[in-house]
């Protein structure tokens, strides 16, 4: 047995929630929220390549906020099997061998359950290395769930144990603290979203929002891409100071995106009339939006320039605007997770842990909580930006 | 018969003075000791302005008269000095409409047919076209305007530029290829103070960014000292080499006009008496207009001084040949001007009106506030500076966060991202001076709309650079904090605060100097 939070399906509470929907975090953590601290039953590692993990660190993901209050789209409850530990943004330690790696390795873990975890045969995505667009993650002998944290069978980080296979695993250097390594999963999330954006040297960029998505995408898009102006859009006086920290040549704040692009680009600036958006034309080579409201992606597709490209880094809320996509002819990306092979030829992973490894990340992790303070831990991940927090984990050690 | 500039130490006797503060005025007590300057009162006008016209044209100095000047076939362009002088506007007919007409009427006499008028507006604004014709008058207006012979220069119109060479300083002249182009080129100038006319004229009111960046840079401006002593501002000196180069190229026919200090009349007359001179009638005005401004809303109040337009009569009237002309120019403007002042003082307290060369018939932003107060004001000096280096100077003026999208965008942009950034002239201008200059929603702004150049503010904030680097506290009475704050200064709600805030640096018992303007003086500080 072991002690884990657990997501649990409750039609009537998952309405509360997304009633209440992150406008009121004290009671979306009380009675309402659809977790439960509880003590269930290890999951198994019985099937050739798979082994036990001890987490060490859990980060506390954007995506795991929206499941809990219930603004995470429906477009899931497909790929997901309930109920399910959250948690994939992990760090652990083996607690059996797995293949070439021995027990007591410390890992982190790409979390996309693909066809290779799965055991069936390889689909097209997993062969050509683009793993995180696995078409079979409802099938093979694992239960449906798109990633760890989100399936039935393997557990997640948010609990004691969890199981997961070889395919997803990578061994953590020596000199790597956990709280550097607890990063590696959205920083390769990051990797993949900078390199999605095939930015041409000297191209300018927009980086919408600057919580963790928008801070590793501006380290990961100065790190590895030639960018040339890169604008972050930073609401809190933390982030603004970690964007330029970073890699941003500028920050502006939210209201000040149009006259900020408008200024560094030379753009020209339109407002229409009746109460219509405003836009530029001209504007940044590529937008990346890593917050997913409305508001900030109606804000990226009207400041980005003609045939420019439009990043989708953060799960997008419904109901923005694309008379822009149409007009100003934009290229639209999404970004999910990362893949076993990018465009840089490497696993998104090894480009992860080696940034983790050299980037200013001391202090990242600001607040760590064992999983009995779960309601404080999502409250305080919830109000992250505004505390000056980018990362709050669970300590599932001293749990 | 007007009276020189005039210094008064208050003792108790004196009563509150005027204080100009944006559209508004206070009374202020100020201590015991503090030295007075009051602007001298308005010179004798011109009589009949007509006939001194006349008489300019026909007797030019070190130049052969208008009219045989004047040929048939010949290209002529008159340009003349934009809405940003004189201040406040005056009545009609503005000076400017009556030389124009002057020399058209003699032009067409001649049978000249090609003839321009160009606004020399340089990176100011376009003249709204009511603007134009207000300074140029319903019938020139009329005749040149609908067929495109009355404009406003076009300083982004690569097309209509002409290169006319390199001064021996590498400095490039640029100006409006139609002057460049034309047999004669005519400047009608109105001075108000000293830094206008001469070779600024044509110089800078027709040339390009690429000719203004010369010596419109912190540089240059923070070595004019002042801008209104042209032999000892740089700005100027460098003004003056390129008209060497223009006037090799282009025959010039300068014709500068003086004005005196007649600027407040009827209600508001009393803003130009001294107060324990004012009639029963002028503190019945002065109680009367700042009641109603303070029970104006911001709008009408805004109004009432925008609609102000003066008497301003005409000093002299001088033709001919630059340089001898300016000369006459700036007799006339210092004897109007000039107040003989002993000594630099620990503090100069000087308050800003609602009105400077750049918020004609618009806001005064706080950039322009600045610059009023620290380019315009402080630089009123001839000798030094009123206050000595490392004093103090104390501004009044509201300093609203208040702008003008429509003339002023590039002020926004300036205030929020540029001196967010730094407020060092030098600084400023290397990181961001360039970008704003060539941003083309600037550029197509200052060409299509009535919006400055991008450009435009950083000039405003290198005005003030010697201000900057001169003085030891700049603290600004009754202003928007944050606004202050933004620009590097600080901000005092009372005169004894403003004091009690500098006093580290002046002490407790500082010398003080009020310079009680407008009217514009000049301080000729010994
Ligand atoms: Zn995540
Ligand atoms: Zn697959």
């Amino acid at each position: 047995m072991m002690l884990a939070l657990e997501m649990y399906r409750s039609p009537a509470k998952f309405l509360a929630a997304k009633a209440v929907g992150g406008r009121i975090p004290g009671i979306l953590t009380g009675p309402a929220a659809p977790l439960r601290l509880v003590t269930i039953n290890e999951p198994k590692a019985e099937r050739p390549g798979w082994a036990r993990i001890r987490p060490i660190l859990s980060g506390i993901c954007g995506s795991d906020l929206g499941m809990v209050t219930g603004s995470t789209k429906l477009y899931f409850s497909a790929v997901v099997s309930m109920p399910f530990v959250p948690g994939h943004e992990v760090v652990g330690e083996l607690l059996d061998d797995c293949e070439d790696l021995p027990k007591g390795t410390r890992v982190v873990m790409d979390s996309v359950l693909t066809c290779a975890a799965r055991g069936v045969e390889p689909c097209e995505n997993c062969v050509s290395g683009n793993t995180n667009r696995c078409d079979r993650i409802t099938v093979g002998h694992v239960a449906p769930g798109l990633q760890t944290g989100f399936c039935q069978d393997t557990g997640g980080g948010w609990g004691n144990v969890l199981v997961a296979h070889r395919s997803q695993l990578y061994a953590v250097p020596d000199g790597l603290s956990d709280e550097r390594a607890v990063l590696v999963e959205p920083l390769a999330g990051a990797v993949h979203a900078a390199l999605r954006a095939k930015i041409t040297p000297g191209q300018s960029v927009l980086v919408s929002g600057a919580g963790a998505v928008g801070l590793f995408a501006t380290l990961a898009l100065r790190e590895l891409t030639q960018a040339g102006r890169i604008t972050v859009v930073a609401k809190h006086a933390k982030q603004r100071e970690l964007a330029r920290a970073f890699g941003a040549s500028d920050v502006v704040a939210p209201d000040e995106v149009f006259r900020g692009v408008r200024r560094s680009t030379g753009a020209f600036r339109l407002k229409p009339d009746f109460g219509a958006g405003e836009f530029l034309l001209g504007g940044v080579d590529v937008a990346v939006d890593a917050v997913g409201s409305k508001d900030s992606i109606d804000t990226v597709l009207r400041v980005t320039k003609a045939g420019g490209r439009v990043v989708l880094s953060g799960m997008p809320a419904s109901g923005a605007d694309l008379s822009p996509v149409w007009f100003r002819e934009l290229e639209v990306t999404g970004t999910y997770a990362s893949a076993r092979e990018e465009p840089n030829g490497r696993p998104a992973f090894e480009t992860a842990l080696e940034l983790a490894g050299r980037a200013p990340l001391d202090g990242i992790v600001g607040a760590r909580y064992p999983l009995y303070r779960w309601r404080e831990a999502l409250d305080h991940a919830h109000s992250a930006g505004r505390l000056g927090t980018v990362k709050v984990a669970f300590d599932v050690r001293a749990s | 018969m007007s009276r020189p500039g005039f210094v008064l130490e208050v003792d108790d006797r004196t009563p509150p003075l005027l204080v100009h503060n944006g559209e508004g005025f206070l009374l202020e007590r100020f201590p015991l000791g503090t030295r007075v300057v009051y602007p001298p009162e308005a010179l004798p006008a011109v009589r009949d302005v007509d006939e001194a016209i006349q008489s300019a044209l026909l007797n030019p100095i070190e130049s052969e008269p208008l009219p045989d000047l004047l040929r048939a076939g010949m290209r002529l362009t008159i340009a003349f000095d934009d809405i940003s002088i004189p201040l406040p506007p005056m009545k009609k007919p503005d000076i400017r409409q009556r030389i124009i007409e002057a020399v058209l009427e003699l032009a067409a006499r001649a049978g000249v047919d090609d003839v321009e008028l160009i606004s020399a507006n340089a990176l100011h604004r376009r003249l709204t076209p009511n603007e134009l014709r207000d300074i140029v008058g319903e019938r020139v207006f009329r005749s040149f305007f609908p067929d495109g012979k009355l404009y406003n220069f076009d300083a982004e119109d690569a097309a209509n530029l002409t290169h006319l060479g390199q001064t021996r300083h590498g400095e490039d002249v640029e100006i409006s290829k139609r002057a460049a182009e034309s047999d004669l080129l005519v400047y009608v100038n109105v001075n108000l103070v000293a830094m206008d006319g001469g070779h600024k004229s044509t110089s800078i009111g027709l040339a390009s960014y690429k000719s203004l960046k010369h010596h419109h840079n912190s540089h240059t401006m923070i070595h004019s000292r002042s801008f209104m002593d042209h032999k000892r501002s740089k700005m100027h000196e460098s003004a003056w080499r390129m008209g060497e180069i223009l006037t090799q190229h282009v025959k010039v026919f300068q014709i500068e006009t003086t004005l005196n200090n007649d600027i407040f009349g009827g209600p508001l007359e009393f803003l130009q008496k001294r107060e324990w001179e004012w009639s029963v009638k002028d503190q019945a005005s002065m109680l009367g207009t700042k009641r109603a401004l303070a029970a104006a809303p911001g709008k009408l109040r805004h109004k009432i001084f925008t609609d102000v337009r003066s008497n301003y009569g005409l000093t002299g009237v001088h033709a001919g040949k630059i340089e001898p002309v300016h000369d006459k120019t700036l007799e006339n403007v210092h004897r109007q001007h000039l107040v003989e002042v002993q000594g630099q003082s620990d503090v100069a307290i000087m308050g800003v009106p609602f009105i400077g060369p750049y918020n004609v018939n618009s806001v005064m932003n706080p950039i322009l506030a600045a610059c009023m107060g620290l380019g315009y004001y402080f630089n009123s000096y001839r000798g030094n500076p009123i206050v000595r280096k490392d004093g103090a100077v104390i501004l009044y003026h509201p300093v609203d966060y208040e702008f003008s999208q429509l003339h002023h965008p590039s002020y926004v942009d300036f205030f929020e991202e540029v001196l967010a950034e730094s407020t060092d002239p030098a600084t400023i201008e290397a990181k961001f001076e360039k970008q704003y200059a060539e941003d083309p929603w600037y550029i197509h702004l200052y060409r299509t709309s009535y919006a400055y150049h991008g450009v435009h503010p950083f000039y405003m904030w290198y005005w003030i650079s010697h201000a900057l680097d001169h003085c030891g506290d700049i603290v600004w009475v009754g202003a928007n904090r944050k606004t202050v704050e933004r620009m590097g200064f600080r901000s005092a709600s009372t005169l004894q605060d403003a004091l009690e805030m500098v006093s580290h640096s002046v002490g407790r018992s500082p010398s003080i100097t009020y310079l009680h303007n407008p009217p514009h003086l000049l301080a000729d500080v010994r």
